[in-house]
Formats: C-alpha cells, sequence, structure tokens
C-alpha cells in the first residue's frame, strides 16, 4: 500500500514531496513519486531534466525509503496517471501540491488537482508551498 | 550608386504607416514561426499566400520579406533556450548557445545572435541593394538558351547539393518537373498528364501544391510523431553582453556575413551549409578552442550572422533572375505569381517601385526585430508551451482553408489532400522536399525557353548552346555532377584498406560503391 506523491520541479511539488516522505516514513509505506508529462507542447518544465532526476533520486535515497520514481510521457494527462496508479497499486495515499489561484485563473487554467480530488479513491492530501 | 539612390526612394515609400504595419505584422509572425519547432518561414508563407490575395501587393511582399527575416530570429531563441532549433538554419545555434543558456549566460547568448542577425541583415541586404542592379543588367542581355542553362544549373545544384542521396534530390526535381508540366502545353495548345481529367487542364495551381507540401504534409509528419518527451525552457540568466563578449563577437558576425551572402545567392540549398561552415570556421580561428562545446560565444555570433545573410543573399537571384535558392525563397517567388508578376530581370525595370520598397522594408524589419527579440526573448520562448496539437490542427484547418480560397473549387481540396499525403511520404522516405518546389516552378519557364531556343535555331540542337554564357554555364553543370563522383571514388579507394581494419566503416562501403 503505497504512497504516491505527483512531483514538479516546483515550490509546490517541493512541498508535495517533503509531505510525502514523511508520510511514507511515519505509515512504513513505500513511496512512489511520479513525474509525467503530455508531450504535447515543445516544452515543458514541469518534466524533470536528467540532472533533476538525479538530484531527486540522490535524495530519495539519503532518505532511506523504499522509493520508486515514474518518470515517462504519456497520453493521459498527470492527473489521470495519479489516480490510475493509485488505483492499480491499491495506494493509501496521494499527495499533490497545490498552488495558490484566484477563482479565475482556476476557471481559465483548469485544474489538475481538482481532478485529483474528485476522482480519487484514496485519501488525497494537498500541499501548499510555504508562503 | 544608383541602387542606393532607388533605395532611399523605396525607403520613403516604405516609411507610410500601413506598409509599416504590414512589416511589423510579418516580423512579429516571422518570429513566432522562427520559434516554434517545425513550422518555418517557407510553411508560413505558404498558408498566408491564399488568405492575403485581398490585400495589394506591396503590402502583403513586404509582410512575406519580414516572415522570411522574422523567421531566422526567432530560431535562435529556441535553440538557446530549449537545445532545440526552431528552424534548420538555427541547428548550428542550438550546440554553443544553449550551453551557454546553461551556463547562465542565456542573455549574453541571445543577445549576440540578435545583434549579429541584425548587423549581418543589415550588411546583406545593403549588399543585394547595390549588386542586384548589376546582376539585373547583366542578365537582360541574357537569351533563351542562357535562362535555360541557369534553370538546369540551379536543378542540378538544388538536387546534388542538397541532402545525402542524389537519387532522391533527382526524384524529388522529376515530382516537382512532373506536377509542372501537367495542363495545357503552351506552345501546341494540346493537354498533356491530364489523364481526362478536366480540373486538371488548366494545370495545379502552385499555391495549392505549396500549401499541401509545406503545411499539409509537414503538419502531418509532426502529427505522426507528436509525443516527444519535453525538454526545459531555460530560464534567461546573466548580463547582456559585456565587453569582452562584444569584442568576441563582432569578427565572428562579419565573417558569417562574408560566408551566408555569396551561399544564399548560389543555388545550393539553404542556409544549413553556410551556418556550418561558420561554425567551423570560428572554432579554427578562436584564441580559446577549448570552449567550443561548452559555451563559446563565437560558435553563436558566426552562425546566426551566417543566416540572416544568406537570407538577404537568396533575395539576390530571386529578384534578379527569378530562381530560387530556398524553400522560402520558392514560396515567396509564388507570392509574386499569385499577383501576376514574373521575377525576372525585368522586374526591376516594369515594379522598380515595389522591388526598392520590399528591400527597404527589409532593413526598416530587421531594425524592428532586434527591437522584438532583445528584450523580449523570454516572452517569445512561452510559445513553446503551446500544446502541438492545437498548433497542429490550426495549421491543418488554415491550409484547408487557404487551399479552398485560392481558386473556391472543391477540387483543389482533393489536391491538397493528396499532396499533402505525398509530403508527408517524402518525409517518411527522406525525400527532400526543395526540389520539388524547385522544379515546379522553373520547369515550366524552363520548357518555355528550350522550345523558343529550339524555334530560332529550327529545331537544331546547337541552338542550346551557341552562346558563350551557356557554354560556361553547361561546363558547371558538368562539373557540379562530375567532381562529387570523381571526390567519393578517390576516397572511395583511398578509405578502402583502413575501413577493413577498423571494420566500423563496412556499412558504409556498399552505399559508397553504388553511389559511384
Amino acid at each position: 500500500m503505497p504512497v504516491i506523491v505527483g512531483f514538479v520541479p516546483t515550490k509546490e511539488g517541493r512541498a508535495a514531496l517533503d509531505a510525502a516522505v514523511v508520510e511514507a516514513r511515519s505509515r512504513n509505506s513505500r513511496l512512489i513519486v511520479v513525474n509525467a508529462s503530455t508531450g504535447a507542447a515543445s516544452a515543458d518544465n514541469r518534466y524533470v531534466d536528467d540532472d533533476q532526476l538525479t538530484a531527486l533520486r540522490a535524495e530519495l535515497d539519503a532518505s532511506g525509503l523504499d522509493y520508486e520514481v515514474s518518470h515517462a510521457v504519456h497520453k493521459k494527462d498527470p492527473a489521470e496517471i495519479l489516480v490510475d496508479l493509485a488505483e492499480e497499486t491499491n495506494a493509501e495515499l496521494i499527495v499533490i501540491g497545490v498552488r495558490r489561484r484566484t477563482p479565475v485563473g482556476k476557471l481559465l487554467l483548469g485544474s489538475q488537482a481538482q481532478k485529483v480530488l474528485l476522482d480519487a479513491e484514496c485519501p488525497v492530501l494537498a500541499v501548499k508551498a510555504p508562503r | 550608386m544608383d541602387g542606393l539612390n532607388a533605395l532611399l526612394e523605396g525607403m520613403s515609400a516604405a516609411l507610410t504607416p500601413m506598409n509599416l504595419v504590414y512589416a511589423f505584422l510579418g516580423v512579429l509572425l516571422g518570429t513566432a514561426i522562427g520559434v516554434l519547432p517545425g513550422i518555418g518561414p517557407a510553411m508560413a508563407i505558404a498558408l498566408l499566400l491564399p488568405l492575403t490575395l485581398t490585400l495589394p501587393v506591396q503590402q502583403a511582399i513586404i509582410m512575406f520579406a519580414g516572415l522570411y527575416y522574422g523567421g531566422m530570429y526567432g530560431g535562435s531563441t529556441t535553440s538557446i533556450l530549449l537545445n532545440t532549433p526552431g528552424e534548420s538554419a538555427s541547428v548550428m545555434t542550438a550546440i554553443e548557445g544553449n550551453k551557454m543558456a546553461k551556463a547562465g549566460r542565456g542573455a549574453a547568448a541571445l543577445s549576440t545572435a540578435a545583434i549579429g542577425s541584425f548587423v549581418a541583415g543589415t550588411i546583406a541586404t545593403l549588399l543585394l541593394a547595390l549588386l542586384a542592379p548589376q546582376v539585373v543588367k547583366f542578365a537582360i542581355q541574357l537569351g533563351d538558351p542562357d535562362y535555360l542553362a541557369v534553370m538546369l544549373f540551379a536543378f542540378v545544384a538544388v538536387t546534388t547539393v542538397l541532402g545525402s542521396s542524389k537519387i532522391r534530390g533527382f526524384a524529388s526535381l522529376g515530382l516537382g518537373v512532373w506536377i509542372g508540366l501537367i495542363g495545357i502545353d503552351q506552345t501546341s495548345g494540346q493537354q498533356r498528364l491530364t489523364f481526362g481529367i478536366d480540373q486538371l487542364s488548366d494545370g495545379i495551381d502552385v499555391v495549392v501544391v505549396a500549401v499541401a507540401l509545406f503545411a499539409m504534409g509537414e503538419a502531418l509528419w509532426i502529427a505522426a510523431h507528436l509525443r516527444r518527451a519535453p525538454a526545459q525552457i531555460i530560464p534567461i540568466k546573466g548580463r547582456l553582453m559585456t565587453k569582452e563578449d562584444l569584442s568576441r563577437s563582432w569578427r565572428p558576425w562579419l565573417r558569417g556575413t562574408a560566408i551566408g551572402f555569396p551561399f544564399g545567392a548560389i543555388p545550393a540549398g539553404g542556409a544549413e551549409i553556410p551556418t556550418f561552415l561558420s561554425y567551423v570556421t570560428e572554432r579554427k580561428l578562436a584564441k580559446k578552442p577549448e570552449e567550443f562545446g561548452h559555451g563559446a560565444i563565437e560558435g553563436v555570433a558566426g552562425p546566426e550572422a551566417t543566416n540572416n545573410a544568406s537570407a538577404a543573399g537568396s533575395l539576390v537571384p530571386l529578384l534578379t533572375l527569378g530562381i530560387p535558392t530556398t524553400a522560402t525563397a520558392a514560396v515567396m517567388i509564388l507570392a509574386f505569381q499569385s499577383y501576376g508578376i514574373a521575377v525576372g530581370p525585368r522586374l526591376f525595370e516594369e515594379q522598380g517601385p515595389l522591388v526598392w520598397t520590399l528591400i527597404a522594408s527589409l532593413l526598416i524589419g530587421n531594425a524592428m526585430l532586434l527591437v522584438l527579440n532583445l528584450p523580449m526573448a523570454g516572452l517569445w520562448a512561452k510559445l513553446l508551451l503551446i500544446p502541438r496539437p492545437y498548433l497542429y490542427a490550426g495549421i491543418l484547418m488554415f491550409a484547408s482553408l487557404g487551399g479552398y480560397a485560392a481558386n473556391g473549387s472543391p477540387f483543389d481540396l482533393w489536391l491538397l489532400l493528396i499532396v499533402g499525403g505525398l509530403g508527408f511520404a517524402m518525409r517518411r522516405y527522406g525525400l527532400p522536399i526543395v526540389p520539388l518546389i524547385v522544379g515546379l516552378i522553373l520547369a515550366p519557364r524552363a520548357e518555355i525557353f528550350m522550345r523558343r531556343a529550339l524555334q530560332i535555331s529550327d529545331g537544331n540542337l546547337s541552338g542550346l548552346v551557341n552562346t558563350p554564357f551557356s557554354k560556361v554555364v553547361y561546363a558547371l553543370i558538368l562539373l557540379l555532377v562530375i567532381v562529387p563522383l570523381v571526390w567519393s571514388k578517390v576516397r572511395g579507394r583511398r578509405n578502402t584498406p583502413e575501413d577493413q581494419h577498423t571494420g566500423t566503416d563496412d556499412v558504409r562501403m556498399p552505399a559508397n560503391n553504388e553511389g559511384a
């Protein structure tokens, strides 16, 4: 029963990862870190590059947790990947980072976080970045 | 000096508010198109061709010229910040530029690219203004056999220099000639290659072919390879240019101009070869060659200046002889033709004000590009976040709209689909597209020159080579065909023993023999 965390290289993603590490440790669970992109645009700054991936692995190695990193281009959008993966692995918790956004900003941009909150079968921990 | 006087007159015509607006629109669109990988100026002009037919010719041409130059600027932004060349002429820029950006010197790389493009573009455009009237003076004296020879030279140069395989090049050229000759034989009035289809008797509209090849074919190709791991845009960091950067940049800028301009002017296919040459030259001449591969500013300054200079250079044969040397130049010829203007030596005589306004607005557009690109590169990079499905769905829609609008005939939509499929297949099997479009544009004209020359000589083949100029050109064509053959044979023979020892090049050996 793993803990799944959606990671992006921003301060929200950072906060989510930190919270997920704490959760996984206290529950004594495996941690699955998911970083995905649809690959639809030429550039995606939320898809980690090789350097960032190495840093991420080094950090998780240091935490001593039993972990797994899923880093790939999928046709599904990131929210679907998290939810589906949670179902497949019978996860006990999904951790996501959420941005502080105005209602108008949310209306215009849509929300991956919202999709996870609404669709996931398991508990979802939504973490905000420290101000 | 008559060139410069005419240029000043053109400048006053180009400085009307509406012309400035169209120049601005052109450079704006051009930059955007340069930034987006997979969309080049040729595709953009092809897409806009049918839609601009309602504009006065001057403004449409000014906009297209801005688009052409803008594409060269925008490509550098993508190369530097994303390590993916926005268009093919920026491939070399990506090597050093991206390393500079990663080392926190992105701002310096972007500014040497922008200023170098400006310097090279301005010098090369002035060279164009000085050189073009001289070429025209010479070209006006040429007769039918001379023109035929020049066009055959263009055919051979485009097919043998471009791409890896001559056979693919000639196959592509043959397709272009075939499509170009469909319709009614201009001399005898008989139908040919129409297969009894009424709609083909008028010939295939070249605008439709250009839209299909450059827009449909490309969009389908990219759609077939849509999902790739995206790269990260490197944030722009560092100071613009330090004194040291400037002192290391200005020589490459000038050298790049000197390399790019002549290469643009000969029909040897685009900016890829000169930008590569410029990069190699800078690496050889650099005081610190060990910096190359780790973000040497010379490796950005030289190729970026080169590709803009070659864009200006390609306008020399375009405006004076009507010979396209790049895909974009070919589509520009279509733009002139769609307004019923024949590009060639008479262009300066018959459309003098138009040409000089065009050249003047190139200078203006170049200055606009500097202002647009230097402070706003980061903003342009945001275009890369647009999901490609939206982009290419839009392109396919505009292509269909344009293909239909050109003549308002549903038959053209079928043509669009068929030729678009052909373009896709050509990309799939590695056939270069430029020979096709050059063959398509030049074949009907070459045919007229050939038949007129033969009519004058009463069908005697010597009528094709009875001028000194045509003899020289045919000799050049022979050289162009023979030299690479001999070269590969000599090199193949010399390499054979080594290849047997190393074994790594064995795979290349059969290919070599086939070529020879």
